[in-house]
Parts: structure tokens; C-alpha cells; sequence
């Protein structure tokens, strides 16, 4: 009984014996071994999805709706006003397929972790690891996206620059309940729920039209969701304009990171150990 | 002093007790083997030696120390090889060792050479730069032997190690394996192959059900569960079960397969003499010496190969 109890409670210390050699910078030194053999394709396609959505919902649709009122109540082009949101929308998307799909095949079908885990690393290492990937390849969209809009003249404001670091927050909420979310699932089936729950996301947050077309109950739901905060904390980034309403969607998400990460570790045995 | 210590060791999946209250203990430099059919819990226990799956209840001990609190510390003098190869496939040959090596926390300076020298153990330096996925069967499975050993382990795991290999493949890897535990590395070996058991291990645990049935030297539980020989005689599918009560002065003991009946006896010459005396004609006829398929039939009444 004893015994159990302290396989239940460890410390913080046992905690990191059982889980971790402290070795996540090996599990990223194979990523990027990996990117420079073979996997430069992937991410120049990654890179190319919120571009072209740019190209035919911004300027196509764009001609159609004329200018639309921004952030602060500024008039901007159709383009500029879902531009950001499509960089929130790709971290999202980004994080979600590397923490879910790309980990459910690695360890149901390529047994990469299975390999990894024969080793001194532990499943912290691995996580953390492929996480930092995640992110690294999320930086590089954004980067790249960043870059595509303001030399298309649809940022206004140096702070446009911050939409890099809050991609890679956005990224890091979603990649970490990600990850929980993986540990339950047992089948490829279990794991187009996750798509349905995006795709309504992506539709309905504000991302290509104000969140005022709903009526106020629907209104109060979306704010609820993820995607609406990154969405809305983008477009005010882009322009350089905030208000009270900025540091709440920098908290929440700053909150679902750290509920993420603590949920994802909670998980951690559940998923790689069984 | 024992490299493992296991006490009632057990893990319940939801429907099916996989590993039951399992007892056992392996010597430093000693060749263990787990034998018993797909299913009977040998992968599940070497996965629970690594730390990689977690027990139900029991305890269990690697070099001192508990997998699941210490699965990091552990896996650190432990070399697996898993019953289905898991190389990565991103990578080619060379960059599987190394890179696995870099999993040890081991430096570049120390697995350059390394890397060469296990690719030379596993007669694969040719194929150094070689995408995994174009390496035969053979091939991977002795890369990811070589694999397991890119941190010197004092202990290596070999779950099924020659599984789908043809025979001179297998001859290859038991000869490295030999080599290896001359050098005073521990084996611990799963298969259901009774000749393998036999080339490769001091001592066995027969598994079945999750449970040990039997435990001793190869020898030893021939010697204890069955005959010195074992006469083999096919009168057709229809006859052999038929016949069987109609032997049972002449063996032993008697097991009916379904395609040949089994018998027991010191003498399995004499034993064929007598049945043809008898007036019985089997189609074909075999005397040849016990092994440990024959004891596995007389603990569990079915064959390992199913």
C-alpha cells in the first residue's frame, strides 16, 4: 500500500527520474537531421496554405466588400482584416496536425517513439522534443506569412512583428492539448473528431467576418473558443491598436498553455507507456 | 548478484491477464529465456523490464532499480530489441546507430566510431548511407541489433530476435549473440522457437497464459517433462486419433496432433518395431531425440507453432 502511494504521489523530483534524462535536445537534434535529408517539401507546403487563402478570399472576395472596419474602428481592406486571422488559424492548424496526427502515426505506426523510448529518454524528453518541433515549424510559417502580408502593405504597425512570438503561443496551447487529447485516442476514426471540432472553429471565430453577424448568444459561445482570442489578439497586433480586451486574449491563451502543458504531462504515461 | 528480480509480477489489460504474478530472477552474464507461444506474455514482460509498459501490480527490479520510477536510469545499461524492427525510416543506416546513440546522451566523438565499428559487427558498412526501407529483412533486423548495443549494455533484450528470418540469416545473428555473451553480456530471450531456446539459453521459463508452467536449463526440463525420444508415426488425418488408444501399451505417453501421433518412450526404434509387428503400417515414420517443443506439448497438450 505504501508502495502505491508513492508511485501516486511522487515528488516533483521522482517525478523527472521516472520521466526525463534531461535529453529533449536529442529528440530535437533528430528533427532537424530529419528536415535537412529529406523534409524541406512539407514545410514549404505548410507554408503556402494561408497564402493561398489570402490570394482568393482577400483579394478575390476582397474586391467584392471594399474596405471593412478593423480594430479601434478603423477602416482597412478586406485582405488586411483577415490576414492576421489567417496566421492564427495556420498556427492553430500547424500545431494541432504535428500533436495529434504526426504523433498518433509515430507511435502506433513508424514506433519511432517506441525506439526512442528503449533509450535513456523518457517520455518528458520526447514530448518536449517534438513539441519544440512543432514549434520551430510554426515559427517558420509564421515567419514566412508575416513577411507575404507586410509586403503586401496589409500591416500598419511595427508591433505586427509580435504576431510572430503570439503565433508560437497560440501554437504552443493547441500543441499541448494536443497531445492530451492523443492519449485517449485508439483509432484513426476517434481521430477525425478532432477535424469536425476545427473546421466550425476556423468558420465561425471572427476569422472572415465580425463575430457581430451572430446573434448574442451565439457571440458569447465563440468567445468561449480558442481561435476567436488568437484571431482577435492578431488583427489588433496588426494594426498596433489595443484596449483591455488584448490583455484578455494574451491571458487566456497564456492560461491554455499552461492548462495544456499540465494536462499534456498528466497524460504523458498514459500516452507513450501502456 | 541478480541483473533482474521479479516478484509476482503482473499486468491485467482490460479484458486479459497478460503477465500473472510472475516470479523469476537473472544472473549477471547469464543467457534467460522466455518460451511460449504468441500471447503467452513474454513481449509484455521484457516491455515492463524496459519501463515502457507499466505493471498492474508485483515488483520488479534492473540492476537495483525499479523500471517505473527510474526508467530513464535503467534503460541506460539495457540494449532492446523489439519484436518488430522499429527503425527510422527518416534516416539512413549510420544515422539510426548515431542518432540512437544521441537518445543515450552519448557524444558525437564517442558514436562516430562506434557507428563504424557496429555497422562492421552487423556486415552492413556497405550499406552505411543506405534509406532503411532498402535493406532486407535480414539486414534491419541485425542493424537494429546493432542498434541495441550502441550503448554497451550489460544487459541486452531480444524479444524474438530471428522471427521471419531464413535460416542462414539466423545462423548470422545466434553467432553475434554468441559472441556477445562471451563477452559476459546478460541475454534475455524471447521465442517460441525450441531450437533457438536451445542454441542460445542457459536457462528457460516456459510461459503459457501469462504464467510459468516450467523453469530450468534446456537439458534439465527435457530430461524432467519428457523421454529421451520421441517416435513420430502418421497413418493419415483420418486413422491417427483413432490408433491412439490402441498404442498406449507400447509408449510412455502419447499425444495426438492432428496430423501425426507423438510417442514417448527410451527406445523409439524398438517401439517402431513393434508397432509393425503389431501389424500397423504408418505411412511415415520418425525416431529422433526429445527437444523442448515436446515439452512444451506435455505441459500445456498444444505446440508453440500454432
Amino acid at each position: 500500500m505504501t508502495t502505491k502511494l508513492i508511485r501516486i504521489r511522487p515528488g516533483v523530483g521522482a517525478w523527472m527520474a521516472a520521466n526525463s534524462s534531461g535529453n529533449a535536445g536529442a529528440v530535437i537534434g533528430r528533427g532537424f537531421k530529419v528536415i535537412r535529408n529529406q523534409n524541406w517539401m512539407i514545410i514549404v507546403s505548410g507554408f503556402f496554405e494561408p497564402v493561398f487563402y489570402l490570394l482568393s478570399m482577400g483579394i478575390g472576395l476582397g474586391a467584392l466588400i471594399g474596405t471593412v472596419t478593423g480594430p479601434g474602428g478603423h477602416q482597412i481592406s478586406y485582405a488586411a482584416y483577415i490576414a492576421p486571422a489567417l496566421l492564427a488559424t495556420s498556427a492553430m492548424n500547424g500545431a494541432i496536425y504535428d500533436s495529434t496526427w504526426n504523433v498518433f502515426f509515430k507511435l502506433r505506426f513508424a514506433k519511432l517513439y517506441e525506439g526512442m523510448l528503449a533509450t535513456s529518454l523518457g517520455p518528458l524528453d520526447v514530448a518536449a522534443g517534438e513539441i519544440f518541433m512543432a514549434l520551430f515549424r510554426g515559427f517558420l510559417y509564421a515567419v514566412g506569412f508575416t513577411v507575404v502580408i507586410a509586403s503586401m502593405g496589409l500591416t500598419t504597425s511595427w508591433w505586427a512583428l509580435a504576431m510572430i512570438p503570439v503565433a508560437l503561443l497560440i501554437a504552443l496551447g493547441f500543441a499541448a492539448i494536443g497531445m492530451a487529447l492523443t492519449s485517449y485516442f485508439t483509432t484513426f476514426q476517434q481521430m477525425d473528431w478532432i477535424n469536425i471540432a476545427l473546421l466550425p472553429m476556423f468558420m465561425f471565430s471572427a476569422t472572415l467576418f465580425p463575430i457581430e453577424a451572430f446573434p448574442e448568444v451565439m457571440q458569447w459561445f465563440i468567445m468561449t473558443l480558442p481561435l476567436w482570442h488568437g484571431v482577435e489578439l492578431m488583427r489588433q497586433l496588426s494594426v498596433g491598436h489595443w484596449d483591455a480586451s488584448t490583455a484578455v486574449h494574451l491571458t487566456y491563451f497564456v492560461a491554455m498553455s499552461v492548462l495544456g502543458v499540465a494536462f499534456a504531462t498528466r497524460r504523458l504515461r498514459t500516452l507513450f507507456l501502456r | 548478484m541478480s541483473v533482474i528480480e521479479a516478484t509476482q509480477l503482473t499486468k491485467v489489460y482490460s479484458d486479459l491477464r497478460a503477465v500473472d504474478a510472475v516470479s523469476f530472477r537473472v544472473a549477471t552474464g547469464e543467457s534467460f529465456g522466455l518460451l511460449g507461444p504468441n500471447g503467452a506474455g513474454k513481449s509484455t514482460t521484457m516491455r515492463m523490464i524496459g519501463g515502457t509498459s507499466l505493471r498492474t501490480s508485483g515488483t520488479l527490479l534492473v540492476n537495483g532499480l525499479d523500471p517505473e520510477t527510474h526508467g530513464p536510469e535503467v534503460r541506460a545499461s539495457l540494449g532492446v530489441v523489439p519484436q518488430t524492427d522499429n527503425l527510422d525510416t527518416e534516416l539512413n543506416a549510420r544515422d539510426n546507430l548515431i542518432m540512437y546513440g544521441r537518445y543515450f546522451g552519448l557524444p558525437y566523438s564517442y558514436l562516430r566510431p562506434k557507428a563504424e565499428e557496429l555497422l562492421q559487427f552487423a556486415q552492413l558498412s556497405e550499406k552505411a548511407t543506405e534509406k532503411v526501407d532498402n535493406l532486407s529483412g535480414g539486414m534491419k533486423r541485425r542493424l537494429t541489433i546493432a542498434r541495441a548495443l550502441v550503448n554497451e549494455p550489460s544487459v541486452l533484450l531480444l524479444d524474438e530476435p530471428t522471427t521471419g528470418l531464413d535460416p542462414q540469416a539466423r545462423h548470422i545473428l545466434w553467432d553475434r549473440l554468441f559472441r556477445l555473451k562471451e563477452q559476459g553480456v546478460t541475454l534475455i530471450v524471447t521465442t517460441h522457437f525450441m531450437d533457438e531456446a536451445e542454441q542460445l539459453c542457459d536457462r528457460l521459463l516456459v510461459m503459457d497464459h501469462g504464467q510459468i508452467v516450467a523453469e530450468g536449463s534446456p537439458a534439465a526440463l527435457i530430461q524432467q517433462y519428457s523421454t529421451r525420444e520421441v517416435l513420430e508415426l502418421r497413418f493419415g488425418s483420418d486413422r491417427n486419433v483413432a490408433l491412439v488408444e490402441r498404442l498406449r501399451g507400447y509408449a510412455d505417453s502419447i499425444e495426438a496432433l492432428p496430423d501425426r501421433l507423438l510417442l514417448y518412450t527410451a527406445d523409439g526404434e524398438a517401439v517402431l518395431a513393434r508397432v509393425r509387428a503389431d501389424g500397423l503400417d504408418p505411412v511415415t515414420s520418425l525416431v529422433r531425440r526429445a527437444s523442448l517443443e515436446d515439452v512444451f506439448l506435455r505441459l500445456t497438450g498444444r505446440s508453440l507453432i500454432d
